[in-house]
């Protein structure tokens, strides 16, 4: 069997991420938009390190890739190298109080988005913007709401 | 609890080869450009997601329209058609200009300008990276949509598209970091070089003398230098001079007339020049000519 129980809420949690990232919002919200595609990445690689891995984050950030326009690779190096701390310190991290999580978060989103910056201003001489950075913090605020329904929701479909 | 490690290789070995991949992928697209067949193929696959995205606006807004009452879309009616009617008094003036204009320009010996062709298209998503001002739009290849097409909204110029796929397309805005144009001031003719800044709101016009007769208010125009937007076209107004002697070139600022931060339905424009011809999806819009 290679379809494991609970593929398809997988699924799903990962189309709802990819189309909070892209969906138009009002322009005073916009800079605040949480990092969506980053927290569920998150989320994921600790709850079910055996499951979601390398591989995922690796075609998530592709397809973040193609809906982004940016050039094939940044947002899946970016995120892939965000993963990697979570994965490897998974037992870690779920023991955390919310505030600890959410600081770890801040700290591993803040890492994605220099990587992303830093590439964007390698390959096509992209300008820093501070405002670049505002979804730190509103990834951080959002963390213990996307943890919380998660967790619901792979409980309720037995994500294992 | 299943162990993480309990066959296959490490997981610093997993992110390597994943790593190798993602910068093989990253070297094929940008040093060598050969992702391009694949990266429209994609979009194409990835447009349902897109789609999406827009689903919810879209029922908001249907759910408003159920929700007006009749007197509420009967001013809007008659507001409308008050509307019209002025535009349509000003289009007779502007037929009557476009005459004079051919004939004037068949004494000088100059070519006559034919009209371009033009098709609504609708914002289905937009990237938020500040790095890269695009919008994706409804329309793709099917309905002609080439690359380097220009697009305007109905204040002014927006952008051009960058890539096609089956059914959708990206726009680049005018407003992105890698994209620049040509203008023209409307008032005294300077041309100028106006390159996006990553905001919405700002343009940036390069190598402006400190003696350069420009002034705050003054409207810029495209020039049609570039052979990518057509020549006329408001573009943006300059909003800010700074004549600071120590600086090598003045600082000029602009803002853009179209809503940026706002788009939702844009026009595709086929200059009389392009080899692609617009396809629509119903006969009605055929005789969309400028």
């Amino acid at each position: 069997m290679w379809i494991k129980s609970g593929l398809l809420p997988l699924l799903v949690s990962y189309l709802v991420a990819l189309v909070l990232m892209v969906m138009p919002m009002p322009t005073f919200l916009e800079a605040w938009r949480p990092d969506w595609l980053s927290l569920v990445i998150i989320y994921w690689v600790m709850a079910l390190p055996h499951r979601v891995g390398m591989g995922t984050v690796l075609v998530l950030g592709l397809i973040a890739d193609i809906l982004m326009g940016s050039v094939f690779g940044i947002y899946a190096t970016a995120l892939l190298i965000m993963a990697y701390p979570a994965i490897r310190h998974f037992q870690r991290i779920r023991n955390y109080s919310f505030t600890q999580q959410a600081f770890v978060v801040a700290v591993l989103i803040l890492v994605k988005r220099v990587i992303v910056y830093e590439l964007e201003h390698v390959l096509n001489d992209a300008v820093f913007n501070f405002a670049y950075l505002y979804p730190v913090l509103s990834s951080a605020i959002a963390w213990p709401w996307v943890y919380l329904i998660l967790r619901k929701y792979r409980r309720h479909y037995l994500v294992r | 609890m299943k162990s993480l490690f309990e066959r296959g290789p490490t997981l610093l070995t997993r992110l390597v080869l994943a790593l190798l991949c993602a910068g093989t992928l990253m070297f094929l697209d940008h040093r060598l450009n050969t992702m391009q067949p694949v990266r429209s193929f994609l979009s194409t696959l990835v447009a349902p997601v897109q789609y999406l995205a827009v689903l919810p606006e879209q029922v908001l807004d249907r759910l408003v329209y159920l929700s007006t009452t009749r007197t509420t879309l009967r001013e809007e009616n008659k507001a409308l058609k008050q509307e019209l009617q002025e535009l349509q008094m000003a289009v007779q003036r502007l037929n009557f200009l476009e005459n004079e204009n051919d004939r004037l320009r068949q004494l000088l010996g100059s070519d006559i300008r034919q009209a371009s062709r033009r098709m609504a298209a609708e914002v289905v998503a937009v990237a938020t990276d500040p790095f890269s001002h695009q919008v994706v739009i409804n329309k793709g290849s099917v309905n002609g949509v080439y690359e380097g097409q220009p697009v305007l909204d109905n204040r002014g110029i927006l952008g051009q598209v960058m890539s096609v796929g089956r059914g959708t397309a990206r726009v680049l805005l005018i407003s992105d970091q890698s994209h620049a144009l040509p203008l023209r001031a409307e008032r005294n003719d300077i041309r100028v070089l106006a390159r996006g800044t990553g905001d919405l709101q700002r343009l940036e016009l390069m190598f402006i003398p400190h003696s350069s007769e420009l002034e705050v208010g003054d409207k810029l125009m495209s020039s049609g230098l570039g052979g990518v937007y057509p020549e006329g076209y408001p573009v943006a107004e300059i909003t800010q001079i700074d004549r600071n002697e120590r600086l090598q070139y003045a600082r000029v600022t602009a803002r853009p007339f179209a809503q940026l931060d706002r788009i939702r339905t844009v026009l595709l424009l086929w200059p009389p020049s392009a080899t692609e011809q617009p396809v629509y999806d119903d006969t009605k819009g055929a005789d969309n000519v400028d």
